[in-house]
C-alpha cells in the first residue's frame, strides 16, 4: 500500500532530479537552479533568470539533447527488456545478453563503414533490420514447447554476440579513421554527442512502444501461462509474438543506432520493479520505463563525473552496475539452471 | 465435504453455482445452441493417423470421459476440440456453426481448457493468476475482483489469494487454474464447455474426488458440457455420464459407464485382465 502510494510521485521526482543534475553536470558547470531556468528558457523561448548566453548554448545544443536521449533510450531499453523476458518466458532475457544489441550494432556498423555517404536515417533502419533478424534467430534457437531454455538462450546470445563482434572487428579494418572512432564508441555505448535528430527519433519510438506495450500488457501476462493457455483465452498468440518481437527489435535497433550498445538496463530495471511490484506487465512496463530513464540518466552523469573533464562511455558504467547484478541473478537461479 | 456443500457454504446467492436464469426454463433450443459434435474427424500428424473417423455428440449437462491407453488419441481429441491443432473445417460443430468459424474472443468465453500442467514461473499472486481468466470478458475492475474472489472461494483457496503462485503445491496450482478457467467461462451466453486434461494427475485422493465432483456438479446443475481425459477407470465410471474409449485413434466403445466399460472392452483396449464387479441396478462398475 505504502509502495503503491509513493511509487509514482517518488519515481517522477527521481526522474526530474536526475534530469536537472544531468543538465548541470559537465565541464561547464551550471548550478541546478540555472539548469532549471535554462531548460524552461529552451521550452518557452524566453530568458528567465538571466542565464549567460554561452551556458544557454551549452544546454540547448549539448546537455539537453544528451539528457533527453538518455531518458528515451533508458525507458526504451527497460521496456524492451521487460517485454522480451515475458515473451521468452525467461527472466534472464535482455537485449544485450541474448545478442540482439550486438546484432543491431553490426547492422549499424555495416551502414557506417560500407555506406559512408548514405542518409543518416539509414543507420537506425539497418540496425533495426539486423536486430530483428537476430531476435528471430535467437528465439528459434532457444524455444521449445515449454518456453525458452535459459541455457540455450544464453548460449545463443554468446554465439550471436561473438559472430556480430567478429563482423564489427572485420569492419574496423575497412573503416577510415572517422568511422573507426564511431565504431569503438558504438561498441561501448555512449550518449555523448547526442544529436537532436536521434533524440526525436528515439522519443517517437519510445512513444509508439509504450502505447502498444500498454495495449498488449494483459495479453503478455496471459502468455506467461503458456502459449496454449493464452490461445485458449482468446489471444492470437502468433500475431502477438510477432508484433512484440518487431517492436523490441525496433526499440533496440533505434537505441543502438543512437547510442551504441548499452547493456543491462533491460535486465536490471524490470527485475527491480518485479521485486517491488510483482510481474504484472500492466504495472511493470510503465514503472520500468520511468526507472530505466532515471537510471540511464544517472549512469550518464556518473560517466561524466568519474574522471572530469574526460568521460567514460556510459555502457561501461551500466556494465559495472549490471554485470554483478546479473551474476547475483545467476546465483539466485543456480539450482534451477543446473 | 462434497463439491456441492463446499460451494454452498462459501458462495453467495449470485454465485456461479446458483442456477442461472437461462437454465430455469431450459429448452430444447438452448441445448441446440450449445451442442458440441464431431463428425468424420480424421487427424494425422506427419504420416501417422492419430485419429480416424471420429463421430461423437457431446451432451450438454453431462460429463463425458475420454479413456484409452497412452497414445490412443485422447489428448489429440481434446486438442482438436480446443482448436489447438487444425482440423478439417466441417468436422467439429458448436451450436449452429462450425467451431473453426467462431471468433476467437467469443469462443474463449464459452469454451475453456484446464491444462495438465501450467508452467508459470513468474511470481504472480494467486489472485493475479485467477484474474487472467478475465481476459476475454468485458467487465469492470470491481466486478472482476469480486468474480475472482468468488471463484477462489469455490475451489476453496480464498486463504491463499495473496500467495505467490510458484510456491504452491501441485494440487493447489491445479485448483488455482481451475478457478481461472471458471472465471473465463463466467460470462458465457449459454452453458459453457469445459475441457479437462487429466485434471487429477497432480492431486491427492481427496482432491481428485473434489475436482471431479465439482466438474459433475457444473454439468448436472448448470448444464456445462464437461469433457475430461482420465486414466483411472473407476473415477471415469463414477463421475461420467458418457464414456468414450479410444484405441489407436478410433472409438472402440461408447455409452453409459456400465455398458461402455465391459470386461471385454478393458481386455481388448488395455490388454489387461481386470477384476470386475458389475454394479447392481445400473450403477457404475468397480474395476481393479
Amino acid at each position: 500500500m505504502f509502495l503503491n502510494r509513493w511509487l509514482w510521485p517518488g519515481l517522477v521526482t527521481l526522474l526530474a532530479l536526475s534530469c536537472l543534475l544531468s543538465v548541470s553536470t559537465g565541464p561547464v558547470s551550471i548550478s541546478l537552479v540555472d539548469a532549471l531556468s535554462a531548460v524552461l528558457n529552451w521550452a518557452t523561448q524566453q530568458n528567465i533568470g538571466n542565464i549567460a548566453p554561452h551556458e544557454q548554448l551549452v544546454v540547448n545544443t549539448v546537455r539537453l539533447p544528451r539528457t533527453l536521449l538518455a531518458l528515451a533510450v533508458g525507458a526504451t531499453l527497460a521496456q524492451c527488456g521487460a517485454v522480451m523476458q515475458g515473451l521468452f518466458r525467461n527472466p534472464l532475457a535482455d537485449p544485450g545478453i541474448i545478442g540482439v544489441s550486438s546484432g543491431a550494432a553490426l547492422g549499424a556498423a555495416i551502414c557506417i563503414v560500407l555506406l559512408p555517404n548514405v542518409n543518416p536515417f539509414m543507420i537506425p533502419i539497418s540496425a533495426f533490420v539486423s536486430g530483428l533478424i537476430t531476435t528471430l534467430v535467437v528465439y528459434r534457437l532457444a524455444s521449445s514447447s515449454t518456453g525458452t531454455s535459459v541455457v540455450l538462450l544464453l548460449l545463443s546470445g554468446v554465439a550471436i554476440a561473438a559472430l556480430a563482434g567478429a563482423g564489427i572487428g572485420m569492419l574496423t579494418y575497412l573503416a577510415n579513421d572517422m568511422a573507426l572512432r564511431d565504431l569503438t564508441l558504438w561498441q561501448m555505448g555512449s550518449i555523448a554527442g547526442a544529436q537532436w535528430m536521434y533524440v526525436s527519433l528515439c522519443l517517437v519510438t519510445l512513444a509508439l512502444l509504450s502505447w502498444r506495450f500498454r495495449q498488449d500488457a494483459a495479453a503478455l501476462n496471459a502468455l506467461l501461462l503458456g502459449e496454449s493457455e493464452a490461445r485458449h483465452l482468446g489471444i492470437d498468440v502468433d500475431k502477438l509474438k510477432l508484433r512484440l518481437i518487431l517492436l523490441c527489435a525496433l526499440g533496440v535497433g533505434v537505441s543502438v543506432a543512437a547510442t551504441g550498445i548499452i547493456g543491462f538496463i533491460g535486465l536490471v530495471v524490470p527485475h527491480l520493479v518485479r521485486m517491488m511490484l510483482g510481474p504484472d506487465h500492466r504495472q511493470l512496463l510503465p514503472i520500468s520505463a520511468l526507472l530505466g530513464a532515471a537510471l540511464l540518466a544517472l549512469a550518464d552523469i556518473g560517466a561524466r563525473a568519474f574522471l572530469p573533464p574526460a568521460e567514460l562511455p556510459v555502457g561501461l558504467v551500466t556494465a559495472i552496475i549490471g554485470a554483478p547484478f546479473f551474476i547475483f541473478l545467476l546465483l539466485q537461479q543456480r539450482s534451477k539452471l543446473i | 465435504m462434497t463439491a456441492t456443500s463446499y460451494a454452498k457454504s462459501e458462495s453467495r446467492s449470485d454465485s456461479i453455482l446458483a442456477p442461472r436464469a437461462h437454465l430455469t426454463h431450459s429448452t430444447h433450443a438452448q441445448f441446440e445452441r450449445t451442442k458440441l459434435s464431431i463428425s468424420k474427424l480424421d487427424v494425422s500428424i506427419g504420416q501417422k493417423m492419430v485419429l480416424s473417423d471420429i463421430n461423437v455428440q457431446f451432451k450438454p449437462g453431462a460429463v463425458t470421459a475420454l479413456l484409452g491407453p497412452n497414445g490412443a488419441g485422447k489428448s489429440t481429441l481434446l486438442k482438436a476440440l480446443c482448436q489447438e491443432i487444425s482440423t478439417p473445417r466441417q468436422s467439429i460443430r458448436l451450436g449452429h456453426s462450425q467451431l473453426a468459424d467462431w471468433p476467437r474472443g467469443e469462443l474463449a468465453k464459452s469454451l475453456a481448457v484446464l491444462p495438465q500442467h501450467a508452467s508459470l514461473t513468474f511470481p504472480f499472486t494467486v489472485s493475479e493468476v485467477v484474474a487472467m481468466g478475465l481476459y476475454p470478458l468485458t467487465i469492470s475492475n470491481k466486478e472482476g475482483e469480486a468474480l475472482v474472489a468468488e471463484q477462489l472461494a469455490l475451489v476453496g483457496l480464498s486463504h491463499l489469494a495473496k500467495r505467490s503462485y510458484p510456491t504452491l503445491s501441485g494440487g493447489e496450482k491445479q485448483r488455482v487454474q481451475l478457478a481461472r478457467v471458471l472465471t473465463q467461462l463466467s460470462q458465457s451466453p449459454f452453458p459453457p464447455i469445459l475441457l479437462l486434461d487429466e485434471p487429477t494427475s497432480a492431486l491427492d485422493l481427496a482432491q481428485q474426488h473434489r475436482v471431479l465432483e465439482l466438474a459433475q456438479h457444473l454439468a448436472h446443475q448448470q448444464a456445462y458440457t464437461v469433457i475430461v481425459v482420465l486414466h483411472d477407470l473407476n473415477q471415469a465410471a463414477r463421475y461420467s455420464d458418457q464414456l468414450i474409449v479410444l484405441k489407436q485413434g478410433r472409438i472402440v466403445s461408447e455409452g453409459a459407464p456400465a455398458e461402455a466399460l465391459s470386461v471385454n472392452t478393458i481386455r481388448e483396449v488395455w490388454d489387461y485382465e481386470p477384476v470386475y464387479l458389475a454394479a447392481p441396478q445400473g450403477g457404475h462398475p468397480l474395476i481393479f
